[in-house]
């Protein structure tokens, strides 16, 4: 579905958009399938109905001008959509999972699952969008799909909690613990300014895809989380880190392993008291989703997204300035969808 | 051999499942077992039962007074039927049969009231005074509750570990890797040394342990005195061959004077079915030896003992109070760099002082934490706490939804706490120590306390332009250690949290469950 998908925008270019959303809109089997089953429900009309609308209506009708491929965008960034729909269309227009992920390879999802809180609170990344990511990697082929975090909490809780755990399994993906010294292996940072060595989960030195899913958030240490602080999860000792310039530390891990493929959770942002937040007045709901093969490109966007200037969040600006990808927006060609 | 009777096959049942449901809950290595298991074994402990009893007095909490009432009926049934060390020692003593061939196991042995009653005396004044180390050492619950959690528990998580790992190279994730209970070279002696003091005593010489040194063996002896059904011999068919007193693990079957000691019966029964003329038996209200000539020795006897047993008190207790004024020395040696002046109580204890004196240190609940705070005590809370759990935020820091210890406390030392409850007790507050910051002293961002703050009673503030700096707001923060736990300085924290002597209630954080929702109109990019 994704390359029949990503033909159609390739051919039509924007005007493609539109056919594309309508193709997975009326093709994707399990959509339908959920949308039929509410709209027995009863509950589900206005949805159907306002799910159609906004296809209609969606600017990228009347914005259509130059047509480009799925792989000529820096940046997708959606909108308006529930997770792990918004991730269907963004994957589709930077061409289908299968651009990143080739039959037969090992893929490391990862997600923040920092925090024994609920999907509500917005302290950890979106379980539909995760599930949805490893169910893509699965479908173009993948031999295996691994999900795990470094937690902050007790693991066994927050992987329980967030969500993230039941979800992934649920898809077939697997779920590794994060929490086991013996998983993380020394590696070597040559490029690092402060961080010269760190001790890596081994799954992300044998995997051949690794995909980035942070949540949007707040930071009281970084400012802002996102997808260069969601690396924070893939290392064992994060004290490290805090005691020596962290914000250094953070854009120096980059060196090291960039992500594939940045997928930025901002359904629920979390605007203060982050990362961890205290209650659900610190979440506001933006439903909104950035796509980006740029891991700065897509940390600056997302900074946007939560108020901030990029240059104004120290990690950004010092990835920026190691040329580890780009802040300048405005040199990027940026898809954007309206769900 | 002669079949098992139905009493005893009872026994056994009864038996194995109290202990089973002790021994399964002392070793939940995932944390998360059903209450009820602890609790159903639990509530069956004598010496926890009376504690919370003491520390709440609620009918529910009477567990003691129907062991209590079944002594007054049937004698010391709890040693056989409920103990878990009982149960211990009645293994030691079957595997100890493998080996030995000996047909005549045991034989009648004299009691030894002194020391017993001494001992009794000793550990209740003391608990009395707030002094809980005798209980600690001598109530069985807590003996057999930290064999579990320092000899086997760390056993099951190795198994469990290694398991897991061979899983996982096999790409198989569905074992999952847990934390040990950590290694406490106190809690460990402790419980290895009374394991074999208890094991080789349970090998050699039956319920010597139970009828000499544990306080719920004499308390219940006492009250068997009176007990309606007792073990007693026929004396007319009764021939003193010593069948019977030859399978008595109490040691309390006289068979030259053809009676029973029945204060220290256990209530086996594994002697009603030995007797060849049927001259053993369990039976209402036997006829006692007719007072007169022999009771009144035994009063100047009860008299000397009881002399005995004071002077032995005495000198204990002086040997204590010597002890106690060096507990405030190791107490002031035990302060940290960081100055505390208390370690922390876990939520639901109330205080230091009340948790200390209820606390038989079983550590059931350092089984159960999840995050593996809960750790024993060594020198934490002075002498006086020895081996009753503190919260260690070097070892990790309490979950703020969490309330597994409270729930599985059997001794009403922690109380059980409804989440909302507990996120508001504030068993300890947050210092902050600017000298020892990264953020002052690199001027570099950190902020790791903070971060992992609940409440936010840890928050940033402007330090320099561009720069944040953590703050405390004391009404706020609950005492979780997540600060603590999470600072990397080194050798010392810059932030860190002394505990509260009598817990208190935190104010309120800002606290609204509703997210606002604000779309964007379009992408600010």
């Amino acid at each position: 579905m994704p390359i029949r998908v990503s033909l159609a925008s390739a051919v039509l270019g924007n005007e493609g958009v539109l056919l594309q959303e309508f193709l997975t809109f009326t093709l994707s089997e399990k959509i339908n399938r959920m949308e039929r089953r509410n709209f027995f429900k009863g509950i589900g009309a206005g949805l159907l109905a306002g799910g159609f609308l906004s296809h209609l209506s969606g600017n990228d009708l009347l914005g259509a001008a130059i047509p480009l491929p799925p792989e000529a965008y820096d940046m997708i960034a959606v909108k308006g959509g529930e997770p792990e729909v918004m991730f269907d269309k963004g994957i589709a227009a930077m061409g289908g999972m299968k651009r990143f992920v080739k039959k037969g390879q090992t893929v490391v999802v990862k997600p923040n699952i920092g925090w024994d809180v609920s999907v509500e609170r917005g302290g950890n990344t979106n379980p539909k969008l995760v599930a949805r990511i490893v169910k893509h990697c699965l479908d173009a082929g993948a031999k295996e799909v691994y999900t795990f975090d470094n937690t902050c909490d007790n693991w066994v809780k927050c992987y329980e909690t967030s969500g993230i755990e039941a979800a992934v399994k649920a898809v077939g993906g697997k779920v590794v613990p994060g929490n086991t010294e013996s998983y993380y292996k020394t590696v070597k940072i040559p490029n690092g300014r402060v961080l010269k060595e760190a001790k890596v989960h081994e799954l992300l030195i044998s995997a051949d895809v690794f995909i980035n899913v942070p949540i949007l958030k707040h930071h009281s240490s970084a400012q802002v989380s996102i997808a260069m602080k969601n690396l924070m999860g893939i290392v064992w000792d994060r004290r490290y880190w805090h005691r020596n310039n962290l914000q250094q530390c953070i854009a120096d891990m980059v060196t090291w392993r960039k992500p594939d493929l940045n997928v930025i959770d901002a359904y629920r942002v979390m605007m203060k008291n982050g990362p961890r937040g205290v209650s659900e007045a610190d979440v506001t709901v933006m439903k909104s989703l950035l796509l980006s093969t740029d891991i700065v490109a897509a940390d600056a966007a997302a900074a946007k997204l939560f108020g901030s200037e990029p240059s104004d969040i120290e990690h950004i600006k010092l990835a920026h300035e190691m040329k580890l990808g780009t802040i300048d927006l405005k040199s990027l060609n940026i898809q954007r969808i309206t769900v | 051999m002669k079949s098992k009777t139905g009493l005893q096959i009872a026994r056994l049942v009864v038996s194995v499942v109290v202990t089973g449901l002790i021994a399964v809950s002392f070793l939940d290595i995932t944390a998360s077992q059903p209450v009820w298991v602890a609790n159903y074994g639990t509530h069956w402990q004598f010496v926890p039962s009376i504690l919370s009893f003491l520390a709440a007095p609620a009918i529910a909490a009477g567990g003691f007074i129907i062991i209590a009432l079944l002594t007054l009926l049937f004698g010391r049934v709890y040693c056989s039927w409920l103990c878990p060390l009982g149960f211990f020692q009645d293994v030691v003593g079957a595997v100890g049969r493998l080996f030995r061939k000996k047909k005549r196991r045991f034989q009648y042995s004299k009691p030894v009231p002194v020391l017993r009653y001494a001992l009794l005396i000793l550990i209740v004044v003391m608990a009395l005074v707030g002094i809980m180390v005798p209980v600690v050492l001598t109530d069985p619950f807590s003996i057999f509750g930290r064999m579990m959690t320092h000899l086997a528990h760390p056993m099951v998580t190795g198994l469990n570990n290694l398991f897991s790992g061979w899983l996982s190279q096999a790409d198989v994730f569905w074992l999952k890797p847990r934390t040990t209970t950590g290694f406490h070279a106190g809690a460990f002696l402790t419980g290895l040394s009374l394991t074999l003091i208890v094991g080789v005593m349970a090998f050699r010489s039956g319920r010597l342990w139970c009828n000499t040194v544990c306080p719920a063996g004499t308390l219940l002896g006492l009250i068997s005195r009176t007990a309606l059904w007792r073990i007693n011999l026929d004396k007319a068919k009764c021939t003193s061959c010593g069948l019977c007193s030859s399978v008595c693990k109490a040691q309390c079957i006289d068979v030259k004077e053809r009676k029973v000691d029945f204060d220290r019966c256990v209530g086996c029964m594994n002697c009603l079915n030995t007797c060849r003329q049927g001259g053993v038996k369990y039976e209402w209200l036997p006829k006692q030896p007719a007072p007169g000539s022999t009771k009144t020795p035994a009063m100047g006897e009860g008299r000397r003992t009881a002399l005995k047993a004071f002077a032995l008190l005495a000198v204990t207790v002086a040997m204590t109070k010597i002890k106690a004024a060096t507990d405030v020395f190791s107490l002031k040696k035990a302060v940290k760099p960081n100055n505390r002046s208390h370690f922390v109580s876990p939520p639901g204890s109330l205080g230091i002082d009340r948790f200390n004196d209820v606390c038989t240190a079983c550590h059931l609940c350092v089984s159960a934490c999840p995050t593996r705070v809960l750790q024993p005590s060594f020198t934490e809370y002075g002498l006086k706490g020895f081996l009753q759990p503190f919260m260690d935020y070097h070892s990790n820091f309490c979950n703020f939804e969490c309330t597994r210890c409270g729930e599985v406390c059997p001794t009403g030392a922690i109380t059980a706490l409804l989440p909302e409850v507990k996120k508001r007790v504030q068993t300890d507050i947050a210092h902050f120590v600017k000298e020892n910051c990264v953020v002052n002293t690199d001027e570099t961002s950190c902020g790791a306390c903070s971060e992992h703050c609940p409440t936010k009673a840890v928050h940033m503030v402007e330090y320099k332009p561009g720069l944040l700096i953590p703050e405390v707001n004391d009404s706020i923060c609950v005492g979780c250690g997540a600060c603590e736990y999470a600072c990397p300085t080194l050798p010392n924290r810059a932030i860190f949290v002394d505990g509260n002597l009598v817990h208190k209630v935190a104010s309120e954080p800002e606290n609204a469950d509703e997210n606002k929702e604000e779309v964007p109109e379009e992408f600010p990019f």
